[in-house]
């Protein structure tokens, strides 16, 4: 690949970097309309309850407050099943979620809104609203939640069987298998050296910085209008229509600068709720959660029980698998099991195999997308197993995984087949790294890797661009920029049209304002909404060759284009030249992209954990990571390793600490930053980062989502890295001082 | 958070006298813990007395023996030559209490009344034999820093007295101090259980010694036996070990979110034992 580009894989300064270092960007708290009134939501101390009676009489005197909802204040439309994004759903489950009904199935979960003069007011009026609770006995794991006679959360919810409906009532949601092959079979050979082990992950969140903000008017002549941070505008948008039941052409969405997403941003929880509040009070409302609002009634990832065993032969090639993955949903259907099952074997080629997900609600708030959602709790198990495998038959870890590496053609056991993936290559720089071949000396220490898969996404994007007459352009787009896109946007856009990226401006606007796009989500904005541009780009190119013929007197076929000079006939025109001449050539150039890539080629990505473990107290110490990542074409380099390094992050944390510790009562004990311990900057050494690149034959630069697949292996190289520190294999995250302490003995 | 009125009184007098009048006032210096338990509904109150603005919770004076004020913060402590010199464990503890900007305002007077069984100030200031120099309307006393905290959040302050300062003996010669907490992170965390000793040295005979731990019991817990067991003893690993073990069966953890009792038994001898190590290294060296 030996492409030469003139943006491409540069560093430029971000178009949003200014606003960002100097504070002025607006994020979802900052924003502030004249007349606004400030909301609190009221949530439910009981894990599980049904709701008796709920009496806001008194709050409704307090000296300020304007309004107040309930679930009630709903639209009284007949349940029906909605695809909100992320699967069909009933509309009450959705519903249910922004504002209970009938019962609170979490901690956290939201009972009542209140509108009032500050937020003050309203949090101080919203303890004289009287809510009677019958508690009733909470589940709070898979493995509990499945077992007979387990507390029932919704007593609507009948199990999907393998893809039948079935009568039965239970907080399986559904259970579904992928089979390649026939594992069973392989196993009851005899032949196959046998691995196998149950591993345990907590449920983790996000940690994204900015907690949910959102502001909304319902105007008076009908339009609701929302301000808010989130990772899809167009989602926000159509999820508020479906919910307030009114059409998505009321519903604008302006989203504001956001901290951090990962996953979290995606679902709805503040905007309904303020929107209800606005139609009372006829006032804009905004509505914000503390970092307890964050942890207790916003999605986290599923914790997870899944068994693992593999079956290989003695020369360490792996020919059977299988997987049991149950995922906990939180309260409502829609763990990411399914994702989990789809990455857990996929880095190796594999002829037997047999996944069984279970998607199982229990009484924790009802989990979101995270950053590669499910595979990373897959990841920690078969990846433990194979480092096991490899310390066995006394292989290198990296040989044995090149030996079963899938590559282009090979087939996942839920279906589709592999084009040209860079596993192999990720691999290979493993094996190259600077890191890997240098020594690591000392007691207590080891060295652990891992190696992880997330498949992307393509979904919509659309992308404006439009020529100014002093040679730059106005690109306008619709993704959410969380880890600088809008320049990773415009690079694109700009090596199209063979212009300085400086001479772009790339806009995030509201939905009003460009054609649909999907989430900031699924490492897709880089590939798909850059792909948009792409599109875009080309079709202003194909205008400006018509003008640049035009002026030439020439006709547009014979005029070619290169770094922004158009030549024909040995005349030669630059870009700027012709922009400024477009009114005289035929008037405004407009160009547009719009794309729906159906898939988006995967991405791989390894780690290589060192760590020191204090054999007192059990505290590992990472002493140096090294994350690696197919990119595909890294468009901006900094930015890639960015992600790179942020999901290293988040993955060391995942590992080490991060978790809901939970009461036996369903109340999360740590819903705080200091209590809930998030690696910090002084905890960590700095990640290493190696790019690799294997073109995706799925966009014109070759480009792969890189926001997930490097938050998959850390969690199971730190655990194999213990193990060699330690000699103990950690097979329940987190992997928190004292459980290693356990595990070693005290 | 409920609103509240405020008051900056600028004389001890003009404290004493506006706390005599709303015995439910609560005190401030810092705020980094009042604030956030406000904020989070876990304290209430129609009256906020600030008292960084009376000289005598400000004063930092340090003659061998030394004046803390209840209401110098953090940075003033570590960014103190004198204090550094001649109780370099205080100034390394005032060094750990949250980050740069909370040990701007973080004071240890504070940390004191907070009374947070994890306190990391605290089983230093009792293994430095501290007094807390209590104020109130026409009297004053002087308590050990030991007998200060009653239980998680309660100490023996009565409504209208005022902690106006800590003040700790000047140290024998070739003594040592060290604080040891455990937290699962590097910094910025809240100590799974902590260990502060001093010891006082006559060539390689421990003549004096005191033990206090964090995070183990109701309140920051004094083990006596712990240090009496060292006294006349030679500082050896062997006498090290004893006196750890001794603090380990004193110490009475719950299990919570940050850790399970066992585990905090057992960090109790793993801390005691390092910290008498780093402290009698110091003496040795004193």
């Amino acid at each position: 690949m030996s492409t030469q580009y003139n943006v491409l894989g540069t560093r430029p300064i971000r178009h949003d970097g200014a606003d960002k270092v100097t504070g002025r960007a607006i994020y979802g708290a900052d924003f502030h309309l004249a007349g606004m009134l400030h909301g609190f939501v009221l949530r439910s101390p009981h894990a599980h309850a049904r709701i008796k009676r709920i009496d806001t009489s008194k709050a409704a005197q307090y000296p300020g407050v304007k309004a107040i909802v309930t679930a009630d204040d709903f639209p009284q439309t007949p349940d029906r099943i909605v695809d909100l994004g992320e699967g069909p759903t009933p509309l009450s489950y959705a519903r249910g979620n922004v504002l209970a009904k009938g019962k609170v199935l979490y901690q956290g979960h939201a009972v009542a809104g209140i509108a009032a003069i500050n937020a003050h007011v309203a949090e101080e009026a919203a303890k004289l609203i009287e809510v009677e609770y019958e508690p009733l006995p909470c589940v709070l794991t898979a493995p509990d939640a499945m077992k007979d006679g387990a507390p029932i959360l919704h007593e609507d919810l009948k199990t999907t069987e393998l893809g039948e409906k079935t009568d039965r009532v239970s907080n399986v949601s559904t259970h579904f298998r992928h089979v390649l092959g026939n594992s069973d079979e392989r196993f009851a050979k005899g032949d196959l050296r046998v691995f196998e082990g149950e591993f345990d992950t907590a449920t983790v969140h996000q940690g994204y910085i900015e907690p949910h903000a959102a502001t909304v008017l319902w105007n008076n002549d009908g339009r609701v209008l929302v301000w808010c941070s989130t990772q899809g505008a167009f989602v926000v948008r159509d999820v508020t229509a479906v919910l307030l039941d009114v059409p998505v052409q009321q519903v604008r969405v302006t989203p504001t600068e956001i901290g951090g997403g990962f996953g979290g941003k995606i679902p709805v929880y503040l905007e309904p709720v303020a929107a209800l509040l606005s139609k009372k009070t006829g006032r804009p409302v905004k509505l914000l959660m503390s970092r307890r609002d964050v942890f207790e009634g916003s999605g986290p990832t599923p914790g997870s029980h899944i068994k693992v065993k593999i079956g290989v032969t003695p020369e360490g090639r792996i020919e059977a698998a299988q997987a049991s993955l149950a995922y906990e949903a939180g309260a409502y259907p829609g763990a990411m099991v399914g994702p989990g099952t789809m990455c857990i074997f996929a880095a190796y080629d594999i002829p037997n195999v047999t996944i069984d997900g279970y998607d199982v609600v229990v009484n924790k708030p009802s989990t979101a997308a995270y950053r590669a959602p499910g595979a990373t709790n897959a990841a920690f198990a078969a990846e433990t197993i194979v480092d096991e495998i490899a310390e066995t038959l006394g292989l290198d870890p990296i040989e044995l995984r090149l030996k079963n590496a899938s590559k282009e053609g090979t087939r996942r056991a839920d279906g589709p087949k592999f084009r040209r993936i860079g596993c192999i290559e990720v691999l290979e720089a493993m094996k190259a790294s600077a890191h890997y071949n240098a020594p690591l000396a000392g007691p207590n220490r080891g060295r652990g890797i891992a190696i992880g898969f997330w498949f992307n996404a393509g979904l919509p994007s659309s992308v404006n661009i439009s020529v100014t007459n002093d040679g730059s352009v106005n690109l306008v787009e619709g993704s959410t920029d969380i880890g600088g896109t809008r320049t990773s946007i415009a690079m694109q856009a700009a090596e199209v049209l063979g212009i300085p990226v400086e001479r772009v401006n790339p806009t995030v606007v509201d939905t009003d304002s460009v054609g649909f796009t999907h989430v900031t989500g699924g490492s897709r904005t880089t590939f798909a909404t850059g792909y948009a541009a792409y599109e875009a780009a080309q079709d202003v190119m194909r205008q400006m060759k018509e003008r640049a013929a035009k002026l030439m007197e020439t006709d547009a076929a014979s005029v070619t284009a290169d770094k922004g000079v158009f030549t024909a006939n040995g005349k030669s025109l630059t870009f700027a030249e012709i922009a400024a001449k477009l009114d005289a050539t035929g008037g405004p150039i407009t160009g547009r992209g719009a794309v729906n890539p159906k898939s988006a080629g995967g991405s791989f990505s390894g780690a290589i954990a060192d760590v020191e473990v204090d054999p007192e107290t059990g505290r590992t110490q990472i002493l140096r990571f090294t994350s690696i990542q197919d990119a595909g074409k890294a468009i901006h380099p900094s930015y890639v390793e960015g992600q790179m390094q942020g999901g290293s992050v988040q993955g060391i944390g995942w590992a080490l600490n991060e978790e809901y510790y939970m009461s036996d009562q369903g109340r999360m004990m740590n819903s705080s930053l200091l209590d809930y311990r998030m690696p910090t900057a002084l905890d960590l050494p700095m990640i290493e980062t190696i790019i690799v690149e294997v073109a995706n034959p799925l966009h014109p630069f070759g480009v792969r989502g890189v926001g997930e697949a490097n938050i998959v292996p850390p969690p199971a190289a730190v655990a194999n890295a213990i193990y060699h520190a330690k000699g103990v294999r950690m097979r329940r995250l987190p992997m928190k001082p004292s459980a290693v302490m356990e595990a070693i003995g005290m | 958070m409920k609103w509240f009125d405020y008051s900056a009184p600028r004389t001890l007098d003009e404290a004493l006298d506006t706390y005599a009048s709303h015995p439910h006032a609560r005190l401030l210096a810092g705020g980094t813990d009042l604030l956030v338990q406000m904020r989070a509904g876990r304290k209430e109150t129609d009256l906020v007395i600030d008292t960084k603005r009376i000289p005598e919770l400000n004063e930092l004076h340090c003659n061998g023996a030394l004046t803390l004020g209840a209401a110098v913060p953090c940075c003033r402590i570590y960014e103190d030559a004198a204090v550094k010199s001649a109780f370099p464990a205080l100034a390394a503890v005032a060094s750990i209490i949250g980050g740069i900007q909370i040990q701007g305002r973080a004071s240890i007077g504070g940390n004191l009344c907070n009374a947070a069984p994890s306190a990391d100030s605290i089983p230093l200031l009792i293994a430095l034999g501290a007094t807390a120099r209590i104020v109130y309307k026409g009297g004053e006393r002087s308590v050990p820093v030991e007998d200060f905290c009653t239980a998680p959040g309660q100490n023996i302050l009565q409504p209208g007295e005022l902690l106006v300062s800590i003040q700790i003996p000047k140290p024998e010669p070739h003594s040592g101090s060290h604080y040891l907490r455990f937290i699962p992170r590097n910094e910025m965390d809240i100590a799974v259980a902590g260990a502060g000793v001093a010891v006082t040295l006559n060539g390689g005979t421990i003549t004096a010694a005191r033990i206090a731990l964090a995070s183990v019991a109701p309140t920051p817990l004094f083990v006596k036996a712990a240090g009496d067991a060292l006294v006349g003893q030679p500082a050896t690993e062997e006498s090290v070990n004893k006196a750890a073990l001794l603090a380990k069966d004193a110490a009475k953890p719950i299990s919570d979110m940050r850790g399970t009792a066992d585990y905090r038994r057992h960090l109790c001898a793993v801390l005691t034992r390092r910290a008498l190590r780093a402290a009698i290294v110091q003496a040795q060296e004193a």
